[in-house]
């Protein structure tokens, strides 16, 4: 049982070297004792680090979805007015921050579940700081070299192999956590840098603007409709008249006496 | 016997049931030498189920040392490689 085996050795051994350069096996409780409560610190801190990061990513994806649901009413706006091709671009960019949202949800999963076996550590450790603190005194008050050495042998096997374990996984938490952050800042540097805006912010505006400019275009038609009718040029359309005061509503149940008024003020702003 | 999956606790195993778990064991460091994570994935998984199964858990607060110790659930190739390579696994 090789694997195993050796592993266990390695713990061994670096329980006895730690014992050895103890010189009172009291100091060793003690400093072991402390090294317990330095531990139980880091992964207090450890599971504040990963809520932290859980809590980013999920407003990293809530953002995301509002840009996506931004989008999504874009390209319902465009097919409305009958530009299909500008929907489907909204869409194809929509989807690309769904992708986006996945692989968040992803990292967002594995926060989570390091959350919980941190918590989890936490939960073990301070147990076994709470039942060595009382076995510490007990070997203390009832210390006699030769019988004491033994018991605080295996009481400082067993606490190293706990701390190791507890250490390592801290460790491996602490590592995750560090890659976690990483990845975090790095999304919020693009957003910020304007490369991610590629996707959302800035090109979905450009869609907001074709949408814009196609409605001011559908306005200046109007207007020329209606000038050409001022000037005897053409019929006048019944909805571009009636629309000139408002430049957008098409069937504004504006009537004639307006009407007047309006052929005289009108030109002056369409120029 | 006390075996320790790390990160998870420790459990009691029969004598007679060490012998599975070698085989197992064998069957692992096999992977490891190999450099295969995915034999050593599904190795480490198999002996890590068959430790949980034949094992009774100790209680939280017990301080026996165990007289084997397995790598985490989800460590890969090269962390264990690390471990058996004594690259400070306890802190102090």
């Amino acid at each position: 049982m090789s694997v195993m085996k050796r592993l266990s050795m390695i713990f061994k051994s670096k329980a006895n070297k730690a014992l050895d350069k103890m010189e009172d096996p009291r100091e060793t409780l003690d400093y072991s004792y402390q090294r317990q409560l330095e531990l139980l610190q880091k992964v207090r801190r450890g599971v504040a680090d990963v809520a932290t990061s859980r809590k980013r990513v999920e407003l990293q994806i809530n953002q995301i979805q509002q840009q996506s649901n931004k989008l999504e009413d874009q390209g319902r706006k465009a097919l409305s007015v009958g530009r299909e091709d500008l929907a489907r671009e909204a869409l194809s960019r929509r989807s690309a921050l769904q992708t986006q949202i996945a692989d968040l949800q992803v990292q967002h999963n594995n926060l989570q579940g390091e959350e919980e076996k941190l918590t989890l550590a936490s939960q073990r450790l301070q147990t076994k700081v709470d039942s060595f603190r009382h076995r510490k005194e007990t070997i203390k008050a009832t210390y006699t070299a030769a019988e004491a050495q033994t018991r605080i042998n295996e009481a400082f096997s067993g606490i190293s192999e706990e701390m190791g374990d507890v250490g390592l996984a801290i460790q491996r938490a602490e590592d995750k956590t560090a890659q976690m952050q990483a990845r975090a800042g790095a999304i919020d540097e693009l957003l910020a840098s304007g490369a991610l805006d590629d996707f959302s912010g800035q090109r979905g505006d450009d869609i907001q603007a074709e949408l814009d400019r196609m409605g001011g275009g559908h306005d200046v038609e109007l207007e020329l409709a209606r000038m050409k009718a001022e000037l005897g040029q053409g019929p006048a359309p019944r909805d571009a008249i009636e629309s000139g005061p408002q430049n957008q509503q098409q069937a504004a149940p504006q009537q004639a006496p307006t009407q007047h008024t309006q052929q005289y003020r009108q030109p002056g702003e369409g120029l | 016997m006390i075996v320790r999956i790390m990160g998870e606790g420790q459990v009691q195993i029969a004598e007679g049931d060490i012998d599975v778990l070698n085989a197992l064991d064998t069957e692992l460091e096999a992977a490891i030498e190999t450099d295969d994570e995915t034999e050593f994935r599904s190795k480490l998984h198999a002996l890590l189920d068959k430790v949980r199964q034949l094992g009774k858990p100790l209680p939280d607060d017990a301080l026996e040392p165990s007289e084997l110790i397995l790598p985490p659930s989800d460590a890969s190739i090269d962390e264990v490689r690390g471990m058996l390579g004594d690259s400070g696994l306890i802190p102090g």
